[in-house]
């Protein structure tokens, strides 16, 4: 618990004209935590990744990347300090084949020294997410399923150090999402920080040793996931504040 | 692949080897095929691999003639003014490359069009060291016609293979695979690791110095230019046709484009002085409407199969 944070965000913002998408934000990860990221439809999570990527400069605040002050990083350097994360919308190049797909993951942000070197890597990675068989396929041809494994696999090529999953689960099937449960827990067990942007509770509450609840921007509540669904600033945020009045009437009630 | 490697010597021993069998307006065609290749396989680096359409080529042209000729009239030994015009164009395209590559799409493509024009009025207006409209007289290379046709045809086929060899490299190098991913998503490629404008930018110089190369050449070679013809609009639209012609961001599709180009121009066009445009926009229509991925990449046997060649087989 006393290890220092492998990620540190200190008073994040960012404001989009007058919207203020994330404000003043603040948390770490520990080395090889599984931290979940929660929060209604806008509530600024996919910015907050943005930000912790280089996507987007913030506004205001600052993210140190093991005690290195990286706010004004640019993408591609997020990338290869080991900072990768996965899009909610899917981003294949879709003409490319899948292994030349992670491959580009491995050659640019991994440790690969040649393009054979990156594609023989690209083939670990896609048996282990289960794409071996259709490495040779163009990437535009797969399945929403596969493309989500595909992303994974892009970033496993890369050598994450934390790991971002930008709900890598949404529009998988309860089937699909046990196998996804059961990758994201091997790649964590081989020391990855991983912060789980997701919308599904089985997969948060199932895999988080912590959860940040981000509510219009800010972060109305953390701490672990047992304690964080019982917080009445959080029910209240996800089914308004009469539903949340109501539950607590009829837990006196009972 | 490796045929097609071979069909590519073939064609490089018969344009090398016009002068022994055709005469000289067979040489000159000869030396057109091989510049317009030069030209095409250079746009490819930005226009094909890195799907940023750029109509900047004739700028580069024009820049990379006016600096060799300017160079040797100051004193500077032929081959050293070539190179000097293949090193400031390339210094000039960084540079440029810099400030409009951070535009995409149309806006790139209107961006990098307007560098023509703009280049085309300050040689224009810039007499009394470019001699503006009236022109400039380069240098008559010595040895007589004969002479002169075989030399600038192999100094253009010379140019043209290193623009092909360099082309080879990059397609197989981190450069070429690091465009390809650039132009199949942008985003995702910065998110890979892919410094994205470190490698446009070097995309767009390799894809403007040997313009430059060929503009010094060319000068030489018709020892007389001027601001119109230097920076001609028709030649920044001709070259990228010729590339999707033949196939963009392919290794060979712009050598096949600009050959294919070069020969229905002479054969066809000529004869229609009058409809010369007009034709061009059809071809530009028909390239965009039914090959779009160009002459490399129909698949000829399918194709024959349905015409009924294959079917004995």
């Amino acid at each position: 618990m006393t290890a220092s944070p492998i990620l540190e965000v200190k008073g994040l913002s960012k404001s989009f004209g007058g919207v203020h998408a994330v404000e003043n934000v603040s948390f770490a990860l520990r080395p090889g935590e599984i931290v979940g990221l929660i929060g209604p439809n806008g509530a600024g999570k996919t910015t907050l990744v943005n930000l912790l990527t280089g996507v987007f400069r913030s506004t205001a605040g600052e993210v140190y990347f093991n005690g290195e002050d990286v706010t004004r990083q640019r993408p591609h350097q997020a990338a290869r300090r080991g900072l990768c994360r996965t899009f909610q919308i899917v981003q294949p190049f879709p003409d490319m084949t899948v292994i030349e797909n992670v491959a580009a993951g491995a050659l640019f942000a991994g440790d690969a020294n040649s393009r054979g070197e990156a594609e023989d890597q690209a083939m670990e990675h896609l048996n282990f997410v289960g794409l071996g068989a259709v490495a040779r396929t163009p990437a535009a041809s797969l399945t929403l399923p596969n493309r989500k494994r595909l992303e994974l696999a892009k970033s496993l090529a890369m050598k994450p150090k934390v790991l971002m999953l930008d709900e890598v689960n949404a529009g998988l099937n309860a089937g699909e999402i046990d196998g996804a449960l059961d990758l994201i827990r091997k790649i964590s067990a081989s020391g990855v920080t991983i912060l789980l942007i997701e919308h599904l509770m089985k997969v948060v509450m199932s895999l988080s040793q912590r959860i940040l609840v981000l509510h219009h921007g800010e972060l109305i509540s953390q701490g672990a996931p047992e304690d964080v669904v019982a917080d009445e600033t959080v029910i209240e945020a996800y089914l308004g504040a009469k539903f949340a009045e109501r539950q607590k009437r009829m837990a006196k009630d009972v | 692949m490796n045929r097609a490697f071979v069909l590519f010597g073939l064609w490089v021993l018969v344009l090398a080897t016009a002068p022994f069998y055709a005469d000289n307006y067979i040489v000159r065609l000869a030396t057109f095929v091989c510049m317009y290749s030069a030209l095409a396989l250079s746009w490819n680096f930005i226009g094909g691999m890195a799907g940023y359409p750029s109509f900047a080529t004739a700028a580069f042209m024009g820049l990379g003639a006016y600096a060799g000729a300017l160079s040797q009239k100051h004193g500077l030994p032929l081959p050293l003014a070539w190179t000097f015009a293949t090193l400031f164009v390339a210094a000039f395209s960084a540079l440029l490359g810099w400030a409009i590559l951070r535009m995409r799409g149309h806006y790139f493509a209107i961006g990098s069009i307007s560098m023509v024009e703009v280049l085309r009025l300050i040689i224009s207006s810039w007499g009394d060291f470019t001699g503006g409209g009236d022109g400039l007289n380069v240098t008559i290379v010595a040895g007589g016609p004969d002479f002169v046709a075989r030399l600038f045809l192999w100094v253009m086929l010379g140019i043209m293979l290193l623009v092909f060899a360099v082309t080879v490299a990059v397609d197989r190098g981190r450069l070429g695979f690091g465009l390809r991913c650039i132009q199949q998503n942008e985003d995702a490629a910065n998110m890979v690791g892919i410094d994205s404008t470190a490698y446009k930018i070097a995309g767009f110089t390799l894809s403007a110095m040997f313009c430059g190369t060929v503009g010094a050449v060319y000068a030489s070679w018709v020892a007389y230019i001027d601001p119109t013809d230097s920076f001609s609009i028709l030649l920044t639209l001709k070259v990228p046709v010729m590339a999707l012609l033949g196939g963009a961001g392919t290794v060979f599709g712009p050598v096949v484009g600009a050959a294919a180009f070069v020969i229905m121009e002479e054969v066809i066009w000529a004869r229609f002085l009058q409809y010369h445009y007009a034709i061009l926009g059809l071809v530009i229509v028909f390239l965009i409407f039914f090959l779009p991925g160009g002459l490399l990449r129909i698949d000829y046997k399918k194709m024959l199969a349905r015409i009924g060649v294959g079917r004995t087989a």
